[in-house]
């Protein structure tokens, strides 16, 4: 509860900061300051010390798994800010104000990852997503960024319309809001007696609340606004969106399926089976194609989610803590990338070119996240495809997906490497970016934190038990 | 502790390599390196030091994996050759420059530890994890000091072997499920039962990580072009020592975790290995580049090792044990002979090249030796290891050693002519300039022939020493 408290005050701080401070380079030291409030709440909120100690008529529920999971999202947001923090005062005049959005997009994450009641569910997904329609269209002087704003925002609503009807299919078939009472729900009795309306309705809430938080996860078929929205948004603003934004929809994701759609696994898991097999297929070929590192990595962050998707999946012990891996290996990664992308003038491949011989450090620690992303081992992106792989295959079925996705990251590794190459092997003067001493040092905490969590993935993981 | 050693060494050694600066200073601290870490090795051995021979440590409980680290008769001889190989191939490519050397040696050192950790470890997952540990430093070295076409190459291979290890590591996670204690200990993995038909498909996803890595055919087309755009020292780790990562993983892993599987699908292992082996003999002689030439003779080389790994009897495991350090020995020699003429005459192709007898005739005599051995002539190395595993492919079906019996004649066409066009014959413009070689390379060769002759004289201790590996392959067969 303190983090969802806390991030909501300090948006507000933010902005009213704004009014008080002139000079534009103080908002990323007052994020900085409250985002380390953030920590230090979530970590009193680990601890069961809470502002307000009421899970609201359980309305919510402080499940450690996610907790822990809001911890990582918060240090992701910390290293965000540290990294590309200053990139935000590029994109206009207001970053106070594109802190504080940031901050109530922490607030709705905080909800998602909570909510034991599908209002709540449906309050923190607009929470989160209203924020982002503002931040993608925050370049107002870019045409690209206002189409992008646009489209976001329809389809956006259209899958909060989907959202709605099928919390309201799943209110009219159990009576209930509450995931337990939903999970408690038996279709198996209902097929016995003549109320088989019910049984329908059920599914069709089910089926209609997927297909709207596919789409909030980018996942096939509902992922064809990514790219352009990705593309089109401030780069700082699309380090963010995919990573912390597309994280925290996930733990919903899989917080729903395990807690109130758990013991009816039969009837949903061929539906998300197909969404991953396509999303990992879409996500990865499209990739194959792209001319824009940027693209690309809006193509990956799709191809990623099919990945995510296995813990939704498998919906068991090892899927937790899959995504849990996952959501830090992934989100550290892609910040780090995104944080030297935003640096460079040209998004293209050739931009990479020779960027080895002019910042050998800077090449090495993006040559460590992509190999991340790929799932090499001696990097967390490796535990964390490892762990969600294996909670697929513990369910004992669907090996075949589990072949198709390793398949398709040996694909991945085909644009991974693309950078690779163009940074290490081809001839090029690499681009004059400017890069200070400090923000090296961070990077090579990115670095460092994906390599340890490759070799020693119980880092992390050790935590479920630990608190 | 030896077994941690032998990794530890080149990991470290090789990480401070990146921060030495002066290309001298790099080449002398990796040859050091290579050094102890032999010395390790030859201690281990000749001071028959069991205990030394296996380490645990916790790594990851929760996975139920451990960092356990075990040597067997297989494990230690290709151990033994990859500590020898190392300074060898420092010392005979000491001549060659390259540009940001600290990183070339470096990541020739992480690629040594890589390797020694796949022959040693007795862990599933670590040993996923060292396979692909091995992998990583080679694509740099070929990707960056190769020839024209290397990145294109590089690449083809590194996904060809990132597609395998990720099927294997597939099949690694079912079998997992499968152990009683959930965990990836070779002996809790060797200890799973297995249905006839999980057997059949996990073999299939074993055994394509490791005919890719071998290469088997028809497995094997990344194989000639990595091995002509790498540079000298890169084909000589990736065809002395890697490919025999495939052949030793089939050793520890897939012939005990697989054993009816391994029955069941004999055949077609072995007549796909006979296969490669005329077609790649066939392709050997049609080669004018020796590099080439090399890298095919070597994929019928492997050929026959695969084949003899699942004949099932003593006779061709035991060959196979031999030959795997016989042809890392043999083919080294080959490489450094490639090397030595490349440098001094700026081209590998045998129309441009002939009569180098007359102007290097210490180079002409050592190489005819590696030549033959590597033509498996009696009295050399090659000849007992190829004489086991025909006699027990010969067991097996008398019709694959028949077959397969022709790529001697076929190697012995191939490595006649290239001695004839490259040594013999008439000098020309480009090789009346050449000269001998010096005494350094005479030395590094030397070691070569000398091994090439004591094995060839004197297999026994080899035998001895892989005796528990073949007797623990037979008895899962009975």
């Amino acid at each position: 509860m303190n983090l969802i408290l806390i991030s909501a005050i300090w948006g507000i701080v933010m902005m009213f900061s704004g009014l008080f401070l002139k000079d534009k380079s103080s908002a990323k030291t007052v994020a900085l300051i409250g985002s380390i409030a953030l920590l230090i709440g979530n970590i009193f909120d680990l601890s069961g010390k809470m502002i307000i100690n009421s899970n609201f008529n359980g309305m919510l529920q402080y499940e450690r798994f996610g907790l822990l999971f809001l911890t990582i999202l918060v240090l992701a947001l910390i290293m965000y800010i540290l990294l590309s923090g200053k990139e935000v005062e590029a994109v206009g005049n207001h970053p106070f104000e594109y802190f504080a959005l940031i901050f109530f997009v922490m607030s709705g994450a905080g909800l998602v990852a909570l909510f034991n009641n599908l209002l709540i569910l449906f309050i923190g997904i607009e929470i989160i997503s209203i924020p982002l329609y503002i931040l993608t269209g925050s370049d107002k002087r870019n045409l690209k960024g206002n189409e992008a704003a646009l489209k976001y925002f329809l389809m956006g609503s259209f899958s909060t319309g989907i959202m709605l009807m099928g919390i309201a299919f799943l209110y009219g078939a159990t009576g209930s809001f509450q995931l337990e009472q939903l999970d408690s729900f038996q279709m198996k009795q209902l097929i016995v007696t003549p109320q088989d309306d019910y049984k329908i309705f059920m599914l069709i809430g089910i089926v209609m609340i997927m297909v709207a938080l596919a789409f909030k996860v980018s996942a096939a078929p509902f992922h064809f606004w990514t790219p352009d929205v990705y593309d089109g948004a401030p780069t700082v603003f699309t380090s963010f969106m995919a990573t912390i934004v597309k994280a925290a929809v996930f733990i919903g994701f899989l917080n729903l399926f395990t807690n109130a759609f758990g013991n009816k696994t039969g009837n949903w898991q061929m539906t998300v089976a197909i969404i991953t097999a396509l999303t990992l297929f879409i996500g990865n070929i499209t990739a194959v194609y792209q001319q824009s590192v940027k693209r690309m990595l809006a193509y990956s962050s799709i191809a990623q989610a099919g990945f995510m998707m296995f813990a939704v999946f498998a919906i068991n012990d090892m899927a937790k803590q899959g995504l849990l891996l996952y959501a830090a290996a992934y989100c550290f990664a892609t910040i780090g990338i995104f944080a030297v992308l935003v640096k460079m003038k040209d998004y293209t491949f050739d931009g990479f070119n020779g960027l080895a011989k002019k910042q050998p450090l800077v090449a090495m620690v993006l040559t460590i996240c992509l190999v991340s992303l790929a799932g090499i081992p001696l990097t967390a992106g490796f535990f964390a495809k490892y762990f969600v792989l294996a909670a697929a295959v513990k369910t004992g079925t669907y090996l075949w997906l589990v072949i198709f996705a390793v398949v398709m990251a040996a694909v991945s590794v085909y644009y991974y490497f693309r950078v690779i190459q163009a940074m290490y092997f081809k001839e090029g003067e690499g681009q004059e970016i400017a890069i200070t001493a400090p923000f090296k040092a961070l990077l090579v905490t990115v670095a460092a934190v994906v390599i340890l969590l490759g070799v020693y993935p119980s880092l992390l993981l050790n935590w479920l038990t630990f608190f | 502790m030896t077994a941690l050693l032998l990794i530890l060494i080149p990991l470290i050694g090789g990480l401070v390599t990146f921060f030495v600066k002066q290309e001298s200073q790099a080449k002398l601290w990796s040859f050091a390196v290579s050094l102890v870490t032999l010395a390790a090795m030859s201690v281990n051995l000749l001071m028959h030091d069991e205990a030394g021979r296996s380490f645990t440590a916790e790594w990851l409980p929760m996975l139920g994996s451990s960092f356990a680290l075990q040597m067997d008769g297989a494990s230690t001889l290709l151990c033994f050759l990859t500590a020898l190989c190392y300074p060898i191939i420092f010392a005979s490519t000491w001549k060659s420059s390259y540009s940001s050397p600290n990183s070339f040696y470096g990541l020739m050192l992480l690629a040594q530890a890589g390797i020694t950790g796949v022959f040693l470890a007795a862990d599933g997952l670590l040993f996923y994890f060292f396979w692909e540990l091995a992998l990583i430093p080679v694509y740099f070295l070929c990707s960056k000091w190769g020839g024209e076409k290397r990145i294109a190459v590089t690449f083809k291979f590194f996904i060809y072997t990132f597609i395998g290890s990720l099927l294997m590591l597939v099949g690694l996670l079912y079998m997992y499920y499968q152990t009683a204690d959930a965990s990836f200990s070779m002996q809790s993995l060797y200890a799973v039962k297995l249905s006839g038909d999980q057997q059949s498909w996990l073999f299939w996803l074993f055994f394509i990580a490791f005919a890719v890595k071998m290469p088997v055919f028809p497995f094997h087309t990344w194989q000639p072009d990595t091995y002509e755009q790498s540079p000298t020292a890169v084909t000589m780790v990736l065809s002395a020592l890697m490919v025999k990562m495939g052949l030793f993983a089939v050793i520890r892993w897939l012939l005990p975790l697989f054993p009816d599987a391994a029955v069941q699908y004999d055949n077609v292992v072995i007549g796909l290995s006979v296969i490669g082996m005329i077609y790649a003999s066939i392709l050997a002689m049609q080669q004018d580049d020796i590099k080439r030439l090399i890298a095919y003779s070597s994929i019928a080389h492997i050929g026959l090792m695969a084949a003899a790994l699942f004949v099932n009897n003593e006779s061709g495991l035991q060959g196979a044990m031999i030959q795997l350090f016989s042809h890392g020995v043999n083919v080294l020699g080959m490489w450094i002979v490639i090397e030595l003429i490349e440098r001094r005459f700026g081209t590998r192709k045998m129309s441009e090249l002939g009569g180098l007898a007359q102007k290097a005739p210490g180079l002409t005599i050592l190489l005819v030796i590696v030549a033959l051995a590597n033509v498996a002539l009696p009295l050399t190395n090659a000849f007992i290891g190829e004489f086991l595993m025909f006699n027990g492919l010969f067991k097996f079906n008398v019709w694959y050693a028949a077959v397969g019996g022709l790529s001697i004649i076929l190697s012995a066409i191939y490595t006649l002519r290239m001695i004839q066009k490259v040594f013999y014959g008439h000098e020309n413009t480009l090789t009346a300039k050449g000269e001998d070689i010096t005494w350094f390379e005479k030395a590094s060769l030397a070691v070569i022939v000398v091994a090439i002759f004591v094995m060839g004289v004197y297999p026994k201790p080899v035998f001895e020493l892989t005796t528990d590996t073949v007797t623990l392959i037979l008895g899962v067969f009975k």
